[in-house]
């Protein structure tokens, strides 16, 4: 009787995590599955087979567009682990009580705010008529307005911002639980302000490196909004053409096919990365 | 001309914001001996052993070790090792990496770090450990292998804090021993810091005993225990029963007191003369009190408040039924006290010479 009710009582908790992982993920993903292998032959005639892969590779603007993502993907989550790393020591070694808080909240803020405005503010620093162009004219460093924006590195620049966070906070958190003696014994052994970095900290942090860098990983290779704002129109990502397979050309059986060709990429990444860094899934997601 | 101390303390001050933490301390700690500085928490013990790693620099003095001073070194230039409190063995590393660590940061080559980790563990006792996990080990084990960690670089100066905190009470026991004979086998000096009097008193060569910022005496095991120089020193080491009150009577360094609950009581002056009426502190340590079942001369009668059964280091509390005060005595192993119970009545007395009298009050 107890048993049937705790049974009970299980999968009624575990209902809304079911519902969502089966209507909300799995069922579309079957879905769109089946739309990506098939090929429209004619009006309202489909068959069955692997074309709209085929187009993808038959395309170089589209595999280079993939390749291009996933490379500025990957340099961002480099960029955004060597800026992030600093700041996570700082704020989870050398500062306490309140002013840890306060730093914490700090990186915290800018996040209260759509990611839009945010976008937008970067775009108010850097078009042509914007601030940093504006500073520059008037300091005489540069005779005419500059224009920042609609480059590569504008698109970096949005892409580290909007998630230098979720690299930090996994970062402060396995920092923190290096106890300090680590480090002043590393330094009492004759250890250089280097070695111990290498030796002590980095391995320690490792985890909080690795989920920290699939989680900034994900976001950028998914981003839709920032390399749209901040590159133009000329700048090409490869969730921009999923989009407009899907919205403008009405094509979903192509778009399909992208979608699933990007989720093979992040997978492989992801999986590489942890290959390499000699981590697992489970380790460095369970913390 | 006597040798070169290893290490030597010269007024070493540090002052934080708001207090004095270590206050003009001067020592010197002679090649191969173990030193120790035994204090209650607080007393700015660790912040002394963290000048001496270079952790810490001190607001004012010197500090040398072997005749050269470290006054601007940083930790990792400093010739000496430390045993952190909670060891500190890195856990990303096996038993052969850890110890090797130090080695590998003097760039020494790979196949002579290798024989050097071996020759080390095996010195300690824990030879072939080197491709275990540091979460494989005992504590024990850990604290040997810290300790290995430390040697293998042959530091002029050992420093310890507290390393046998963290065990329980068999095995802190074993580790006294074992830590006194490494120290001798590796002949290296070993400065100790612990709030534990029983480890300091077992293992140590030279006490300093440490309050509020200053040594109050240095001396060995033997002298902090039968001629404590000041009322700490002499309530800190060891046992003690503490009485205060006031001096009626003085006869060269003998002198008579009465506790504020009205016991007249016998005690020698330490350090200086007392006049009557002054306030003062006496110390009766529970073993030099002869306990008898009849009354003989010069014994007092007290009631048994509770007899505390602890083996060979059981206690009786005595309470003096006139005026209250309350007395520990040891009880002695001869089977003739065996069946003392609450309320039973005994006598007990003590030679004057025993009792140390300091003046002040309070602690």
């Amino acid at each position: 009787m107890t048993s049937d009710r705790s049974k009970l009582g299980f999968y009624l908790l575990l209902a809304p995590l079911l519902l969502w992982l089966v209507l909300l993920i799995i069922l579309p993903h079957i879905g769109l599955f089946f739309v990506s292998i098939s090929e429209k032959v004619g009006v309202r005639q489909y068959e069955t087979g692997l074309g709209n892969y085929a187009v993808f590779f038959n395309e170089p603007l589209y595999w280079r567009t993939f390749a291009r993502t996933a490379i500025m993907s990957i340099s961002t989550t480099a960029l955004t682990l060597i800026l992030g790393f600093p700041i996570a020591y700082y704020i989870a070694k050398m500062t306490r009580g309140r002013t840890k808080t306060t730093l914490f909240l700090m990186c915290l803020i800018p996040f209260w705010v759509s990611e839009l405005v945010r976008t937008f503010g970067w775009m108010i620093l850097l078009r042509e008529t914007g601030i940093v162009s504006n500073a520059l004219q008037y300091l005489g460093l540069t005779a005419g307005p500059v224009e920042f924006l609609y480059n590569d590195a504008a698109i970096m620049v949005g892409l580290v911002y909007t998630s230098i966070l979720f690299m930090i906070v996994p970062l402060v958190t396995t920092l923190d639980s290096l106890d300090d003696s680590m480090i002043e014994a590393g330094y009492d052994l004759g250890g250089t302000g280097v070695s111990i970095l290498r030796e002590i900290i980095i391995p320690h942090a490792m985890p909080g490196i690795v989920s920290g860098c699939i989680v900034v990983f994900m976001l950028s290779l998914g981003n839709y909004l920032t390399p749209i704002l901040l590159g133009g129109k000329d700048s090409l990502w490869f969730t921009g053409l999923i989009y407009t397979q899907f919205i403008t050309r009405f094509n979903w059986e192509l778009g399909s096919a992208f979608g699933f060709l990007l989720l093979a990429l992040s997978s492989g990444i992801v999986f590489v990365g942890l290959k390499l860094s000699r981590q697992t899934l489970s380790e460095t997601m369970g913390r | 001309m006597p040798a070169t101390p290893d290490l030597q303390c010269i007024e070493l001050t540090k002052d934080f914001s708001d207090f004095r933490a270590v206050d003009q301390v001067s020592f010197d700690v002679p090649p191969g001996s173990f030193f120790s500085i035994l204090g209650p928490s607080g007393c700015g013990k660790t912040t002394l052993l963290r000048m001496i790693a270079g952790f810490q620099f001190p607001t004012s003095g010197d500090l040398k070790i072997k005749g050269k001073s470290m006054i601007g070194v940083g930790p990792n230039k400093r010739p000496v090792s430390m045993v952190f409190q909670h060891l500190a063995l890195f856990p990303m590393m096996n038993i052969g990496e850890n110890v090797g660590f130090g080695l590998r940061q003097r760039g020494v080559n790979k196949s002579e770090i290798k024989q050097r980790v071996e020759r080390v563990l095996d010195r300690v006792g824990l030879p072939g450990i080197t491709e275990r996990q540091v979460s494989q080990l005992s504590g024990g084990q850990k604290q040997r292998v810290a300790i290995a960690r430390c040697m293998v670089l042959e530091p002029d100066v050992l420093l310890l804090d507290e390393p046998l905190g963290a065990l329980d009470l068999k095995l802190r026991e074993h580790m006294k021993i074992e830590l006194k004979s490494l120290q001798s086998a590796f002949n290296t000096t070993f400065v100790y810091i612990t709030h534990d009097q029983s480890e300091a008193l077992v293992m140590s060569d030279k006490i300093a005993v440490m309050n509020k910022g200053r040594f109050d005496q240095i001396g060995t095991a033997r002298e902090l225990y039968y001629d404590p120089n000041s009322a700490f020193v002499a309530g800190f080491v060891g046992d003690a029963n503490r009485f205060e009150g006031k001096i009626t009577a003085v006869n060269g360094d003998a002198v008579t007191m009465i506790t504020d609950n009205g016991s007249h009581l016998k005690a020698r002056t330490i350090t200086e003369r007392v006049t009557e009426g002054q306030h003062v502190q006496i110390f009766i340590r529970p073993e030099a009190i002869q306990l008898t079942l009849e009354a003989v001369g010069g014994a007092d009668e007290y009631m048994i408040e509770s007899v505390l059964f602890n083996g060979a280091n059981s206690l009786a509390i005595l309470r003096d039924p006139a005026t209250g005060d309350l007395l520990n005595v040891t009880l002695p192993q001869t089977g003739a006290f065996l069946g003392l119970g609450k309320g039973d009545r005994v006598h007990a007395r003590w030679e004057p010479e025993q009792a140390r009298c300091y003046p002040g009050e309070g602690r």
